[in-house]
């Protein structure tokens, strides 16, 4: 416990900030270049970890129990956004046999 | 120190090789595989509830999810839908902007002192099954409810329309 409690303060919070927003930014460029509606939604998920994770680290780093509390919220609406999400998926891969996104043009202006 | 350096190379390699790989179960596994970083960087933080949730709900419901709606759409490498190449050109030009973005912004923050821990047991059940249950017991009940619906709505997409065929 101890040694694991000197590992966090060896390291400052900044390389913590880099280190969430460049798995952000890993994410937006997945949902910008793939056109997988799946992988979208992965990459949808690897930002949410992201912030979970730079939450997670202001909350102990600052001794305030709420940031990890926001994690845990946060999880609940993932976990309810992916079963919506796929079931959405499920719907449209029924009805178009397919997945690509450029097939979903129905709501273009 | 270096524990945190080597394991967020390997975070960051894992979730570029899920955006890169042309299968989607592969994309699916190395997701799997960078959610156990992201775990393995909850222990590190001393935020074992963290941790222990993120490996149940993530590797094990999410993940499981996603697998099984990949088997049930019976997708493969020869059917996946690629951008062309100047669509995803400026897809990672953009990402990188974000990118430069958000770094620079974060230079006007002053470097941080790695600070002495308040409180070092911060992240065990029992402290924060006292605040959750304290100070955020509404926001609680009302995710429960969220759940619920979200669970009630996948039903409801997912069932056949009787009177289609």
């Amino acid at each position: 416990m101890e040694t694991i409690v000197q590992n966090i303060q060896a390291v400052p919070i900044n390389h913590y900030i880099l280190f969430s927003s460049i798995i952000f930014s890993i994410g937006v460029i997945g949902v910008l270049i793939r056109r997988n509606v799946i992988i979208i939604m992965m990459s949808v998920e690897l930002m949410l970890n992201a912030v979970n994770l730079l939450l997670a680290a202001f909350s102990v780093y600052h001794g305030d129990a709420s940031g990890q509390v926001f994690v845990f919220f946060i999880m609940a609406l993932a976990a309810a956004e992916v079963a919506v999400g796929l079931a959405i998926i499920v719907m449209v891969y029924r009805n178009t046999r397919s997945i690509d996104i450029n097939t979903l043009n129905k709501l273009k202006w | 120190m270096s524990l945190f350096y080597f394991l967020a190379f390997l975070s960051i390699f894992f979730a570029v090789m899920v955006i890169l790989t042309k299968n989607p179960v592969h994309s699916v596994l190395y997701l799997v595989i960078t959610f156990f970083t992201f775990t393995v960087h909850y222990i590190l933080l001393n935020a074992q509830f963290l941790a222990v949730v993120n490996f149940i709900v993530y590797m094990g419901a999410i993940m499981v999810l996603f697998l099984f709606v990949l088997m049930l759409l019976n997708l493969n490498k020869e059917s996946e839908p690629m951008k062309s190449v100047l669509v995803k050109v400026i897809g990672v030009i953009a990402g990188m902007c974000l990118l430069v973005t958000v770094a620079g912004s974060m230079r006007v923050i002053e470097i941080s002192n790695p600070l002495v821990l308040k409180n070092p047991d911060i992240g065990l059940v029992e402290n924060l099954g006292k605040v959750l249950f304290n100070e955020f017991l509404l926001p609680f009940e009302l995710s429960s409810i969220l759940l619920l619906t979200a669970m009630i709505g996948a039903v409801l997409l997912a069932k056949k329309e009787p009177n289609k065929s």
